[in-house]
């Protein structure tokens, strides 16, 4: 009963503090690309603009809830947690620090795979609930999307599953930190190069933001949406950034390991890193333009799926020899 | 356009692998439809199998409008026509005026003309750019581009006191001489202008996914792009060198050096680098012109008859008549100012051929005034570019193609 | 150029009904050899063709006009840099012109705006609708009779669905 109680404590615990991330992950955004672009970002609410985010989510919330005649009433309200559930909780299975993991899953990067394919459910409910042709074709996009790059980032984790001859991310990072190298960065740089291309495709980043590409379809699949259940899927879009930079740490950077140990901060390097890796998604985001559809198909087809089944059928090899 | 959307169903409909095609109505509110632009779409997956155009959204009868009102009125009214670019739309009008008129505008004019020609053409491919790339995913881009246009849209300020519908050009000359201090912002502009175009295209110019989403895109030949009416760049850009400020000189185009860029192959990449080669040319006619601007110091910039801003229909023309008492006194019977007539005009507008007939009968309005502007030929030819061509193509070439829907309606 | 004028006269005899030079040579060419004329000049090298407008000459003081309307074509030899303007009268009671969209796919659009605004018929169009005014529009708002401001009871129907509607009454 005591374990119960504890570890919905700490769920509670992890899920407030990304929700915070998720809330100033969106400020870092803003204030990020302003930099890039030569302007000066949110300053208007509170020193800095450092309220900006909470004066967001209290307009989101206070804004009218349109549902337009022509939906289909429970799956369009369904949709947007669908998204959302399915984008955060992948964090409960990533082992944050050494002796805390909200739940050490035997098959957790299995897990999280499933829950992010998952997570297209949401994308195709909402386009095909919202009844209307932009969020149509969003979600046509969006699954076609989230399928093929799933294959692709799967097979990359899987060299990594290989290596590291286990599913349990805990037992992931430390068969890394076993190896000489200490990172899985090095031997699986492949892997490591398609799994953050397919994770910003994934994601539904640019420059593969196709099925919400703005200037194309409005605003794919949640065209129809406003309020609260737009917000919803906006945190749902940061959670899954979230997520996936939290699995690249774990699977190729070593996870909460570092150079040294910081004391009373054991989650120093893993945030760390972590930053890093938000800072990418954001530094993309102000650099590249987006890719066409068929394009975006035949990167993920031609490119990155025969490049990861090249390089696991490499890693078996060597692993059978060694 | 050869067949309408209902032929296309009905056919469709008639035959036995019917499937209800999937329409989509892009705009008139659209985030990249550049205004209030409506096309009609037909879609097969991604792929768009017909496209029709819908437009009229922003008519205010600009034709007939100036039916009503009188020369000098007019030029208010075309800056209204392409708002990105308002000084080379009072360029159009002026000319065709000026030319029914019988008027020769002072030398000094027309280098201050030619300057703001050019400087609205840069603050138009800068727009253009902007908006090409955000449409393209580039947002960055966007942000540059509106921080130099900024800069130039200060000195029209400065100029006339307006930073988009400018007036500044008037019938005889312009409005206003330049001020020292414009001139030194100009020297300025003119000196860290080509390192800003270097800034931009280092981010988008050898960029692959840049180059995969304009390569190829909206091939147009030279034989169809003259057959299809295209002008300006987009003409260039497959290999036309036609300029009207080459081939029919106005105001200072045949003092000063400029060369026409033209593309090769007549693809979306092709014209962009046409706009972006002629970024460079028009910062170098402006750096002319102001060279020259000392040699033409202190001549008037508005012609001896030019008309006033009022222009009444008719003047006196002064006969002096000695009297015995009051020394001369001015009698004489009332003339027309202007001359009934016609008169053509045509100029390269940054979007393209921007022509301008004006018939008069002799009032101070004018009978009728044509104004054949390059966005409404440009998106008529939307339907043949894009056939076969996804969505997001035709998103790409909206932006190529540089409409204004204001210019568009009229 | 002077060769073609020439050449022009002497074979259009029949139709030309005045030939000027203005700012540039102008011909006034009956509705009857105008196919045959542009024609002639598309293969002589005007290949650009600039502008396509209507004028309504209704009530024109300066000058008695035979018909009503006119139709004026812009065209521009890019190689010899020469522009000419071509313009075909066309009478109120008969209010028709050949199309030129088998020559000129650019000319689609221009002469469905001609006919939005005067109403002048163009034949051989594939597509002949209004195109800047809304499709259930009457008259022809460029013509010199149609009035600048319209009585109240005349005004198009939908706008007054539209101001009764932002008023909140009901139609």
């Amino acid at each position: 009963m005591d374990s119960t109680i504890i570890m919905f404590f700490s769920a509670l615990v992890i899920l407030l503090i990304a929700m915070f991330h998720v809330a100033y992950l969106t400020y870092a955004e803003r204030k990020i690309i302003a930099r890039m672009q030569q302007r000066l970002g949110p300053n208007r609410v509170g020193p800095r603009g450092l309220l900006q985010p909470i004066a967001d989510v209290l307009k989101l919330i206070q804004k009218e809830d349109i549902i337009h005649p022509g939906v289909d009433r429970p799956i369009f309200a369904i949709a947007p947690l669908i998204s959302l559930v399915c984008a955060a909780s992948g964090l409960a299975l990533i082992p944050l620090w050494d002796r805390f993991v909200l739940s050490n899953l035997n098959v957790g990067l299995l897990f999280i795979l499933a829950l992010s394919s998952l997570s297209a459910y949401g994308v195709i409910l909402s386009g095909w609930a919202s009844n209307s042709r932009y969020s149509f074709l969003g979600a046509l996009r969006a699954s076609a999307q989230v399928i093929s790059y799933e294959i692709a980032m799967s097979l990359s984790l899987l060299s990594v599953v290989l290596m590291a001859g286990s599913f349990n991310l805990q037992d992931i990072v430390k068969a890394q930190l076993s190896t000489p190298y200490k990172i899985y960065l090095i031997p699986q740089i492949v892997a490591f190069f398609v799994f953050m291309v397919s994770a910003l495709a994934e994601t539904n980043r640019v420059p593969f933001d196709l099925p919400e590409a703005e200037t194309e379809l409005v605003a794919g699949y949640f065209t129809e949406y406003s309020g609260i259940r737009f917000a919803i899927f906006y945190l749902a879009e940061y959670f899954g950034m979230i997520v996936m930079s939290a699995l690249a740490v774990t699977c190729f950077l070593g996870g909460y390991a570092g150079p040294f140990e910081v004391p009373g901060l054991p989650f120093i390097w893993f945030l760390i890193k972590v930053y890093a890796f938000l800072f990418f998604y954001i530094w993309v985001r102000a650099t590249l333009p987006r890719y066409r559809y068929d394009q975006l198909m035949g990167l993920g087809w031609k490119v990155l799926i025969p490049l990861s089944l090249l390089n696991l059928f490499v890693t078996a090899f060597i692993k059978l020899l060694v | 356009m050869s067949t309408t959307l209902i032929e296309v169903t009905t056919r469709q409909r008639n035959s036995e692998s019917w499937e209800e095609p999937f329409f989509i109505n892009m705009g008139p509110q659209h985030p990249s439809t550049h205004g209030v632009l409506r096309l009609v779409l037909e879609l097969d997956g991604e792929t768009i199998v017909n496209c029709d155009p819908r437009i009229g959204y922003l008519h205010r009868g600009v034709e007939k409008l100036a039916e009503n009102l009188n020369y000098n009125q007019t030029i208010v009214l075309s800056d209204r026509l392409d708002y990105i670019a308002s000084a080379a739309n009072n360029i159009a009008f002026c000319l065709a005026f000026e030319k029914l008129f019988g008027l020769e505008v002072p030398r000094r004019a027309r280098l201050l003309r030619t300057i703001v020609g050019e400087m609205a053409r840069i603050a138009s491919h800068l727009l253009w750019l902007a908006t090409h790339a955000l449409d393209i995913g580039a947002m960055t881009v966007f942000l540059y581009c509106f921080r130099d246009r900024e800069w130039l849209l200060n000195i029209f300020e400065k100029i006339c006191g307006a930073r988009l519908t400018h007036s500044y050009v008037r019938v005889g000359g312009v409005r206003l001489d330049f001020t020292k201090d414009i001139i030194d912002e100009l020297y300025k502009f003119t000196e860290e202008f080509p390192q800003r175009i270097l800034e931009y295209e280092t981010l988008i110019d050898v960029n692959r996914i840049w180059l995969k989403r304009t390569r190829d895109i909206a091939v147009v030949t030279a034989e169809e792009a003259i057959n299809l009416g295209l002008t300006g760049p987009v003409l260039r850009g497959s290999g036309v060198p036609y300029d009207v400020r080459k081939f029919r000189p106005y105001d200072a185009y045949d003092e000063v050096e400029f060369e026409i860029p033209v593309g090769e192959r007549g693809d979306t990449y092709d014209r962009y680098r046409v706009r972006m080669q002629e970024l460079r040319q028009s910062n170098r006619i402006i750096r002319q012109c102001l060279d020259k601007l000392p040699e033409t110091e202190g001549e008037p910039v508005l012609a001896e008859g030019a008309p006033d801003l009022l222009m009444p229909e008719k003047v006196k023309e002064p006969e002096p008549k000695p009297h015995p008492k009051k020394g001369f006194i001015f009698t004489g019977k009332e003339v027309n100012i202007v001359p009934p007539g016609e008169a053509f005009a045509s100029i390269e507008s940054p979007k393209g051929e921007l022509a301008v007939y004006v018939v008069s009968d002799g009032s101070n309005k004018p009978w009728r005034l044509r104004i054949r502007t390059p966005s409404f030929v440009h998106i008529f030819a939307i339907p043949e570019l894009t056939r076969g061509h996804m969505i997001a193509d035709l998103i790409a070439i909206i932006g190529t193609l540089d409409v204004v829907l204001g210019d568009c309606d009229r | 150029m002077e060769e073609l004028l020439k050449e022009i006269q002497e074979k259009f005899s029949k139709y030309l009904l005045k030939v000027e030079e203005r700012d540039c040579p102008v011909f006034v060419i009956k509705r009857e050899g105008f196919l045959d004329l542009i024609r002639f000049l598309k293969e002589a090298g005007f290949n650009h063709l600039i502008d396509l407008c209507g004028v309504d000459y209704l009530n024109y003081k300066p000058e008695k006009k035979e018909e009503r309307f006119e139709v004026v074509y812009h065209l521009y030899d890019m190689e010899k840099k020469t522009l000419i303007r071509v313009k075909v009268p066309i009478p109120e009671n008969d209010c028709w012109q050949y199309s030129l969209t088998s020559l000129w796919k650019t000319a689609n659009w221009f002469e469905r705006e001609c006919f939005d605004m005067f109403g002048i018929k163009f034949k051989g169009h594939p597509d002949l609708r209004r195109l800047l005014m809304p499709e259930d529009w009457e008259g022809y708002p460029l013509r010199k009779d149609y009035p600048l401001y319209l009585e109240e009871e005349r005004e198009w129907k939908f706008y007054k669905e539209f101001k009764a509607k932002a008023k909140g009454q009901k139609v």
